[in-house]
């Protein structure tokens, strides 16, 4: 299975779309041009295509246990070994650890060709870079020392240890024991499952961070805190020593992304595992939202990426394969399947989705990195306030449409994207993934309905909805007929249901929520108008432009008028779902299910 | 031992290529380009007989529009420690090629210049020939191993019926072949040092060369369709009509 990575549209909503250069100008990131970015991505490019994206299939065979052991999949390891020689896991870790301390929105364009090649793989590092954030905002000096060097080289790779039987969404419920050892280390005991990337033989130590319970800590969310506790303790001249009391017990068999070993991970089983706290005590899952926006919008890029790598399949299969007349045609000659109708508007509700989905996620990447580097304190506090809108839509919007996407990309191919050999299939089974972890749809959907939305009396989404509505007035005078009036018309009913839940969160919060997911959906769908509308409005002025790269401009502008006739009208029915449907969510008797 | 590397920036190897309504040229208007995939391959060489400790500097020079900056970045991250650009619009052909590097040769005094076999755009292979004949330098062209000492270059060649090999004295111009070695990727880190790396700009005009084409484009055209096969009986049939209508036994 080929995959190209997108680099025109990339650049594209980069550069126009997310505005690149005004990134690059923030403090710190005076080093960055639109220049050396489009360096990096044509390097990365060719890594993603030529290294990740081979034996992406053959990941699909998984990672095996062998004691308490894991070997990774096929051409793993040796791909994890150029990964790291090339210098890619430092592309947004901290300079001063040896990273490149590059804006955000260029490592997660980077990121989605490591995605859209080789999910599973690409899971390391993003794991990697999770537990790396988590350190350099809130670990000790003498942590950070000890582990940040050799995670940023990816010698040595990190993981998440969160989740417990007990404690998935909900982790207050989190029973892992730390109990202090008297030398200002901890030993920690407890079992912890769902580990991503937990064990392996890619790199020589694996750092863990670890939630658990010290023996006087409150009850709830108020009582967890967070460790380092590492595969192999490291000696204080930072070589590795001894094997630390964490061991993989299980690996899982799952339904998808079979390269990437998710681990059942025991702690303790020989007196307790050496820890060493980050921060201070009680305050762990406060430093875990600290570096949530960039694992959610991390995801949110998975979910597209994937959805692109299928389309690209989708296509290649649809100009192939030819099979039946075209439809109203005397000649009874079989014609390339791209030539049917309903594969075209199977191939067009792929793309225009996929290509708003990129947008948006970069616009809030974009975002993120005003909120942490805009030296005027007002523009760093309304860009943070659009990171929070924006990230539980990015997250549940891209990854749910994964799912449809990748699934049309199966449909596209008939019976033989069922059949295992074509590879489409594997993609419609690591996309199902995507729209669970770091937090599931519906969490994503009542964060954004609650702590986003209500609790500021939906300003942002005000906000946002009137640059939509700018926008879509701007089409009109750009001769954009349907993609105005539909832009418009959608962003009137995204008003009415963010005024519905404003008004009914505080006093019937079951209402708000039973029309979360709904809300989440049709955010997504206008947002994602919004920035193809901007787009067709850039095409249409480049495309007048000497050397204007005529088809492509064109092509932007054909995809944003489909997207408005054929997604943007999905608005009314959720709206009228959200604002008037509440009530037969919940009205059924739970024992009448 | 100073080595020189020539790079040249072509249509991308993966870009299905289209001809100019007009038939004049190749349409290259917003198509991907790239380093020559031979350039890269020499390039390659003179980074790994650095490491190796047989060159101490590798200049890189490339010809042409002003995104040959792109093409020199590339080869400056890969491993070359600075670049020379020669900046003209206008068309270059083999031979005003070969006499812009044999002048920056002449301003470099290098040891040892590396060329790629040909570029896959116009596949003249011409210009490594030219520029040893110009500079009165010996040649190793189609090089599938390169041996360097103090003195001498051991070029292993790729000809029509096998392998030869020849030793040179040095100076010399190799040119690059595919099995020569594979290209690294570029590291990140290096993609950030490369923008740092000297970056120098000259025009033909600087270096005193008269780059008017001495050849004229009549016409580009796509290559014919292939028409549909036959099948033959047996293989008597075969061997009858290579005879009579292929006229090629």
């Amino acid at each position: 299975m080929i995959y190209h990575a997108p680099l025109k549209d990339i650049r594209f909503a980069l550069n126009e779309l997310a505005e690149l250069p005004a990134v690059c100008s923030l403090p710190g990131y005076e080093d960055a041009s639109v220049e050396l970015v489009d360096a990096i991505l044509e390097e990365g490019a060719k890594f993603a295509e030529n290294v990740l994206a081979p034996i992406n299939k053959q990941g699909d065979q998984g990672a095996r246990l062998n004691g308490d052991a894991v070997t990774s999949a096929p051409g793993f390891k040796d791909a994890w070994q150029q990964y790291v020689e090339a210098g890619w896991v430092g592309l947004r870790a901290p300079a001063e650890f040896g990273g490149q301390g590059l804006p955000a929105l260029v490592a997660l364009a980077a990121e989605e060709m490591w995605c859209s090649a080789n999910l599973a793989f690409s899971l390391a590092p993003m794991l990697t870079l999770g537990a790396i954030e988590a350190l350099n905002h809130h670990a000790s000096d003498e942590l950070k020392t000890v582990y940040l060097p050799k995670m940023s080289t990816g010698e040595w790779t990190g993981t998440m240890n969160l989740t417990e039987p007990q404690a998935g969404s909900d982790l207050a419920q989190v029973r892992t024991r730390a109990q202090p050892h008297g030398d200002g280390t901890y030993l920690i005991s407890g079992q912890k499952i769902f580990i991503t990337w937990g064990e392996h033989d890619m790199a020589d130590n694996i750092v863990h961070l670890v939630l658990a319970r010290l023996p006087d800590a409150p009850a709830g969310v108020k009582g967890i805190s967070l460790f380092v506790v590492p595969k192999f303790l490291v000696n204080a001249d930072g070589s590795i020593g001894a094997r630390n009391d964490v061991r993989c017990v299980s690996l899982e068999h799952k339904l998808g992304i079979h390269g990437s070993p998710t681990a059942v991970m025991s702690f303790g089983d020989n007196g307790g595992a050496v820890g060493y706290l980050v921060g201070e005590a009680n305050k762990g899952l406060s430093y875990m939202f600290t570096m949530m926006n960039h694992a959610r919008l991390g995801v949110g890029i998975e979910g597209m990426a994937l959805s692109e790598r299928a389309y690209q399949a989708a296509v290649n299969y649809a100009r192939d394969r030819v099979q039946s007349r075209a439809i109203g045609s005397p000649d009874p000659a079989g014609v390339a399947i791209i030539k049917h109708p309903d594969v075209r508007r199977m191939l067009m509700t792929m793309r225009a989705q996929i290509e708003a989905q990129r947008a948006l996620a970069f616009y809030a990447a974009a975002a993120l990195d005003r909120a942490a580097r805009h030296p005027v304190p007002d523009e760093q506090a309304r860009n943070q306030a659009l990171v929070n809108f924006l990230i539980p839509i990015v997250k549940g919007w891209n990854t749910e449409q994964a799912n449809e996407i990748t699934s049309l990309a199966v449909q596209v191919h008939g019976g033989m994207g069922y059949i295992e050999e074509t590879g489409v299939a594997q993609y419609y089974r690591d996309a199902r993934i995507t729209a669970i972890y770091e937090g599931t749809t519906g969490i994503q959907a009542l964060d954004l309905v609650g702590r986003k939305t209500a609790s500021e009396s939906g300003a942002t989404a005000r906000w946002l909805l009137n640059e939509v509505a700018a926008t879509a007035e701007q089409l009109k005078a750009a001769g954009f007929a349907s993609l105005s009036a539909n832009l418009a018309t959608a962003a009137a009913e995204a008003e009415r249901c963010v005024a519905f839940i404003v008004e009914t969160f505080g006093d019937k919060p079951q209402l708000a929520g039973a029309g979360s997911v709904p809300f989440l959906k049709l955010m997504g769908i206008v947002l994602g108008g919004w920035q193809l509308g901007r787009a067709a409005l850039i095409a249409k002025a480049q495309s007048g432009e000497e050397g204007a790269d005529a088809e492509f401009l064109a092509a932007k502008q054909l995809t944003a008028r489909f997207y408005g006739e054929h997604l943007l009208p999905q608005v009314a029915g959720l709206a009228a779902a959200i604002v008037t449907g509440g009530d037969s969510v919940l009205a059924l008797d739970d024992a009448l299910f | 031992m100073k080595a020189l590397v020539a790079v040249k920036r072509v249509v991308d190897y993966n870009v299905k290529v289209r001809v100019k309504a007009d038939g004049s040229d190749v349409d290259i208007a917003n198509v991907k380009m790239s380093m020559n995939p031979f350039d890269e391959i020499a390039v390659e060489e003179a980074v790994r007989l650095k490491e190796a400790g047989k060159v101490s500097e590798i200049v890189v020079v490339s010809l042409g529009v002003k995104q040959c900056e792109e093409t020199l970045r590339t080869a400056l991250a890969m491993g070359a420690d600075r670049a020379v650009h020669v900046e003209t619009d206008a068309e270059l052909q083999p031979l005003a090629v070969a006499k812009l590097l044999k002048a920056v040769a002449d301003k470099e005094q290098p040891s040892i210049a590396i060329l790629g076999k040909q570029a896959i755009d116009d596949d003249a292979n011409q210009t490594g020939q030219m520029l040893a004949a110009l500079l009165g330098w010996g040649q190793g062209t189609f090089a599938s191993k390169v041996e360097l000492n103090a003195e001498t270059a051991t070029v292993t060649r790729e000809v029509d019926g096998g392998l030869e090999t020849v030793k040179l004295a040095l100076p010399v111009v190799i040119t690059a072949d595919l099995r020569l070695n594979e290209p690294r990727y570029v590291k990140l880190p290096n993609i950030m040092a490369a923008k740092k790396k000297p970056l120098d700009k000259l025009s033909p005009a600087d270096l005193g060369v008269d780059i008017a084409p001495r050849l004229k484009t009549l016409k580009v055209a796509e290559p014919a369709k292939r028409s549909a096969g036959i099948k033959v009986a047996n293989a008597a049939e075969l061997v009858a009509k290579l005879k009579n209508d292929a006229k090629v036994l």
